[in-house]
Parts: C-alpha cells; sequence; structure tokens
C-alpha cells in the first residue's frame, strides 16, 4: 500500500484529478453536465469491477443494483417528501439488502448461471416498476421535485469528488489483504478455501461494497437528473454499457473502469453529429479493444510500464 | 373457445421459441459459447427477408432464402470475427474467455442491432407470409401462416434431431459436445465441428428469424428481448440441453400465452421470470442439464 503514494499511477491519478477540479472554471455548463454523469457512471464500472475483476462473479445485472438505489432514493423523495440526503443514504442502504438478496444465489451457482440470475433479476425490476406505476411512475418515469443544487459547477465538484473518494475506497480495497484474498477465490476458489479463507464471506463482503457504491450513486445520479426512469438507471442496455466500460477500460484495475465510463460517454457524446451510427462506432471501438486489447486501457499502459 | 385458442396460440408461439433457442444451446453444449448477438441474427434474418420481398420484389420464398442466407453469414461472422479470434487469443486468460466472449457477441449484436436500425429505421417489420388466409380449427380462427410456422417448425426440429442422431457428422458433432479432447484424438479436426454446427446455428436461427417476422413482425427493438427469451429458455431447460429447451420452450410459451389472455398482455413475461428464478434456486443447473 505504501508503494502505492510513491508510484507513478498516483501521481497521474493525482494530477488528473486536479485537473479536473479547476475544469469548472473554464468549461461550458454542458461540458460540465456531460462530466457529471461520466463520474457517476465511472463508480458504477468501479463497484461493477470489484465484483467481477477481483470476486469472479460476472454481474449481468449491475443496474439491479444502481436501479434500487436509485429508485428508493426518488420514490422517498417523489411520493413522502423526505429530505435529499435521507434518501441517498436510505437508497445506498436498500441497495446494499438488493446485494445481499443478489449474492445469495451466488454463493449456490457459478458462471453462466449466476450471470443469468442477475440478469432476471434487473428483467423483474423493469416488470416490477412498470406494474407498480402509481409508486414508481412506471415507463414515464419519476419526477423528484427536490435537487441536490442547481449550480452546474457544483453538481461537477460533488460528483467528482465521490467519484475520487469512491475510487480510493474501492482501489484501497481492492490492493489490501481482502482484495487479495478475492481475487484468489475468484480464481480458484476450493484451493482459497483450502488456504482457511472463507471465501462466502469474502465474497459476501465484495457485494456489499459493490452494491452500496452502486446505489449510492444511483440516487446521486437521480437527484442530478431530476427523474428517474427505466431507461437512465433500469435497462439492460445501461447495463451493458457499465460492463463495456469496465472491460474498455481494463478489467481488475478499478481504476481503468472509471476511465473506461469517462471515455465511453464523452465518445458517445463527440459521436453525436454521426446520428444513429454512433453507438455502432462506439460498439465497434469497444469490439476491437476486447479484440486486440484484452487487457483494456490502463491494463495496456501498466504492462508496458512494468515491461520498460 | 377460449381454452382452444390459447391451446393453438400457445403451441406456435412455443415451436418458434423452441426453434429460436434450440440453436443457442446447441452452440452452448459443443463449444461452450453462448451467443448474446443471437437476437440481432435473428432480426437481421426477418429483416433481410422483408426487405427482399417488400422492396426487391423477389417474392415470398425467395425473400424467406435470402433471410435464411443472411443469418447464416451473420452466424458465419461471428464465428470467425468474434468468437474464434477470442478463444485462439493466448493473451486473454482461458477462465476469463468466457466472459470476453459474452461481451464480444454482445458488442457485435448491438453493431448489427445499430446497422438495421440505420438502414432499415427502428419501424416494426412485418415479413409477407408465405400461406395467407384463415382456417377454423375447433372453433377457433386461426391465420393459417400461424399453423405454416407451427409446422416449419416441428419439421425443422425433426431434421435436427435425424441430422445429429442419424449422420456421421451429426455424431460427431455429439461427440464433440460430450468430450473435446476425446474427438481430437480421433482424428477430427475440432475447427471443422465447430464450423458445422455455427452453419446448423446460423440456418436455425435464421429460419426461426423469419417465421417470427411473418408471425409476429419484428424491430431492431426486438434484438434485446429475443436474446432475453432465448437465454432464459435455455437456462430453464439446462445450459447444453437439446430436449431441455424444446420442454422449457414449450413451458414459457404456454405460460406467457395464459398469461396475456386470462391476466393481461402488460403482465405477459412475469410469471416465466418467476419460475425462472424459482428454478435457478431449487435446480440451479435447469430442468435437464449436467453440472
Amino acid at each position: 500500500m505504501a508503494g502505492f503514494f510513491t508510484s507513478r499511477l498516483f501521481f497521474v491519478s493525482l494530477a488528473l484529478v486536479i485537473i479536473a477540479a479547476t475544469l469548472p472554471l473554464y468549461v461550458s455548463g454542458y461540458v460540465l453536465g456531460l462530466l457529471t454523469v461520466a463520474f457517476y457512471f465511472g463508480v458504477f464500472a468501479m463497484a461493477w469491477d470489484l465484483l467481477f475483476g477481483f470476486a469472479g462473479e460476472v454481474n449481468f445485472g449491475p443496474t439491479f443494483l444502481i436501479g434500487v438505489g436509485a429508485y428508493t432514493a426518488g420514490i422517498l423523495n417523489a411520493q413522502f417528501g423526505w429530505s435529499v440526503y435521507l434518501c441517498i443514504v436510505l437508497g445506498a442502504l436498500a441497495s446494499v439488502i438488493a446485494g445481499l438478496v443478489l449474492a445469495l444465489p451466488a454463493l449456490r451457482v457459478r458462471g453462466p448461471y449466476f450471470g443469468l440470475t442477475t440478469l432476471v433479476a434487473v428483467l423483474m425490476l423493469q416488470n416490477f416498476i412498470v406494474v407498480f406505476a402509481d409508486l414508481t411512475g412506471g415507463e414515464i418515469g419519476l419526477t423528484i421535485p427536490d435537487v441536490i443544487t442547481i449550480s452546474a459547477g457544483a453538481n461537477y465538484w460533488i460528483a467528482l469528488g465521490f467519484m475520487t473518494i469512491s475510487a480510493a475506497i474501492l482501489y484501497g480495497l481492492s490492493q489490501s489483504p481482502v482484495g487479495l484474498v478475492l481475487q484468489a477465490s475468484g480464481q480458484d476458489p476450493v484451493q482459497a478455501g483450502a488456504l482457511g479463507f472463507n471465501i462466502v464471506k469474502h465474497k459476501l463482503a465484495a457485494f456489499i461494497v459493490s452494491a452500496f457504491f452502486s446505489g449510492l450513486s444511483g440516487a446521486l445520479l437521480v437527484f442530478y437528473f431530476g427523474t428517474a426512469s427505466v431507461g437512465t438507471v433500469v435497462d439492460v442496455a445501461v447495463g451493458v454499457n457499465v460492463i463495456v466500460s469496465a472491460v474498455l477500460g481494463g478489467r481488475r484495475t478499478v481504476l481503468g473502469a472509471a476511465l473506461g465510463a469517462i471515455f465511453l460517454i464523452v465518445a458517445g457524446e463527440f459521436l453525436r453529429p454521426t446520428g444513429e451510427l454512433a453507438t455502432f462506432i462506439v460498439s465497434a471501438v469497444a469490439l476491437l479493444v476486447v479484440l486486440f486489447f484484452p487487457g483494456g486501457f490502463l491494463g495496456a499502459a501498466l504492462s508496458r510500464e512494468a515491461r520498460s | 373457445m377460449r381454452a382452444f385458442q390459447i391451446l393453438i396460440d400457445g403451441f406456435a408461439i412455443s415451436a418458434l421459441y423452441a426453434l429460436g433457442a434450440t440453436g443457442f444451446t446447441l452452440i452452448f453444449g459443443v463449444s461452450g459459447v453462448l451467443n448474446l448477438s443471437h437476437g440481432a441474427i435473428m432480426v437481421a434474418a426477418a429483416v433481410a427477408a422483408w426487405a427482399a420481398a417488400s422492396v426487391l420484389n423477389v417474392g415470398t420464398y425467395a425473400g424467406a432464402l435470402i433471410g435464411v442466407g443472411v443469418a447464416l453469414l451473420a452466424a458465419f461472422a461471428t464465428y470467425f470475427a468474434v468468437v474464434k479470434p477470442i478463444q485462439d487469443s493466448r493473451r486473454i486468460p482461458n477462465e476469463e474467455k468466457e466472459i470476453f466472449v459474452l461481451t464480444g457477441t454482445l458488442l457485435w449484436g448491438i453493431m448489427i442491432q445499430e446497422l438495421i436500425a440505420y438502414f432499415f429505421t427502428n419501424n416494426a417489420k412485418t415479413v409477407l407470409p408465405i400461406v395467407e388466409g384463415v382456417v377454423e380449427i375447433l372453433g377457433v380462427r386461426t391465420p393459417k401462416n400461424e399453423i405454416f410456422t407451427a409446422i416449419v417448425c416441428c419439421l425443422v426440429i425433426a431434421l435436427l434431431w435425424l441430422l445429429v442422431n442419424r449422420t456421421r457428422t451429426g455424431k460427431a458433432v455429439l461427440a464433440a459436445s460430450m468430450n473435446p479432447r476425446g474427438v481430437t484424438l480421433l482424428g477430427l479436426e475440432l475447427t471443422n465441428i465447430y464450423i458445422v454446427v455455427w452453419a446448423i446455428y446460423g440456418i436455425l436461427a435464421g429460419v426461426a428469424g423469419v417465421l417470427l417476422g411473418m408471425f409476429l413482425g419484428v424491430s431492431s427493438y426486438s434484438v434485446g428481448p429475443l436474446t432475453a427469451s432465448a437465454f432464459s429458455i435455455v437456462v430453464l431447460g439446462g445450459l447444453g440441453s437439446v430436449s431441455g429447451s424444446l420442454i422449457a420452450a414449450f413451458v414459457v410459451g404456454y405460460l406467457e400465452t395464459l398469461t396475456a389472455y386470462l391476466v393481461s398482455p402488460a403482465y405477459r413475461t412475469i410469471p416465466a421470470l418467476l419460475l425462472l428464478v424459482f428454478v435457478m434456486y431449487i435446480r440451479p443447473q435447469g430442468l435437464l442439464g449436467r453440472r
């Protein structure tokens, strides 16, 4: 851990955060809004990477955790008028409970079967939202009366601060002894268990941490958008974006996942003039990265550094 | 009256699901690949058949053939451009190939979907049916096309059964699904077997796609739900078990039809999802799956 503070990665990240923090002084509100969303997405991707890259659990439904957090916060605020901060905390807690429920089958089944359970969880949540439209706003979405702040700059700083703190915690966790045990139990559960580590406990912990950050980020995003809808926080396509971000940035790096998410959202915006082809181009680039640089952006950069 | 209607409609939908899911499960059983571009390939087949028949006016039969041909090409493209490079890659650790194949085919599916949306718009398209008109069966007015769909599905599945169980190639495919290493030791080239399987898959997905286009119509939005339904049917039946998928397809097809008729079309997919979750908890390997 001590080595990290003197490594090049630390200084590069620090420099990037400092540069990013000064952005509101000279770029337009439009760019800030884009990056704000990208930062929340970065947290989604990092939380996903903790589960996949370290615990070895392929979660096809990151939006189940995100959606539960986002909708809990949104409903409590819109229907009961509770204060924003209370709603955000409760949203994150609801997401942790959802993560525990999701983790139960994970401790029984492996590989594609677990992947499917998580996918089904998302479809169930989506159906639930549509069926209980009175409470959730259904397909149209839920309008949320309160926002944290309306200043683009303040929203941007909140998102940046949140992402930086989350990144520090998640990265620290992944490099800690707990992270190593997680990685071992993801790669060879039998051997890790034989070494005396409680795999169930560690995986459960990974789920809780991942769910907490997904839910918190989802709740914050809802209060930034001022609306919660299936298309923005629950849809399978959103989950796909989270997964693609993590794989693109470099799995098992945590920080790479955030880079991947920012790239994905900014690239999608740059390609807007190409109209409907934008998604095609982003997917094609992502596919090429998956095929030719399976380590992702950060994976490629780190291995080059290790070689030199 | 209504019971017969559910029976007949349910059968056609189930047969279509069965056909769509069979190819999907075959590929998994033989090469361990979960092809998430499945829905996109089916839609590509239907849209190609629609474009050939309605825009180029080549006739319904030729249109259907072109649709199946496009699916075949798309299946080969999926294998050679996405799946094979990942399987052969030395930079991807073996235990992570599964997630890479999933991500790769998913992205590939999105690419196909976006191309379809770009060139043919997002509008729903209905392929001109090969047979038209309606008949009365047991007092239910049934489109002939629905009967045609059910018959073709059953025929194709029967042909597949014959191919797998009665021909040399089919037996090689079956052997590869049981023990790939054993097959190579017998002097058979595994890659050739995979190519055969992807060809079978392409034809199955193509026929299913074209029939779906005639029966219900498709749009580029159907890609996700189609992949998801094939995925859940296959998992319900047991990954890699063809007979399990057939049973599961009928269970899901009838559950959906029952819900749509008796409760509300809006809740159509919910009971099947609940059943799926239930099965995952009780019997994670599916109805007929192997661990």
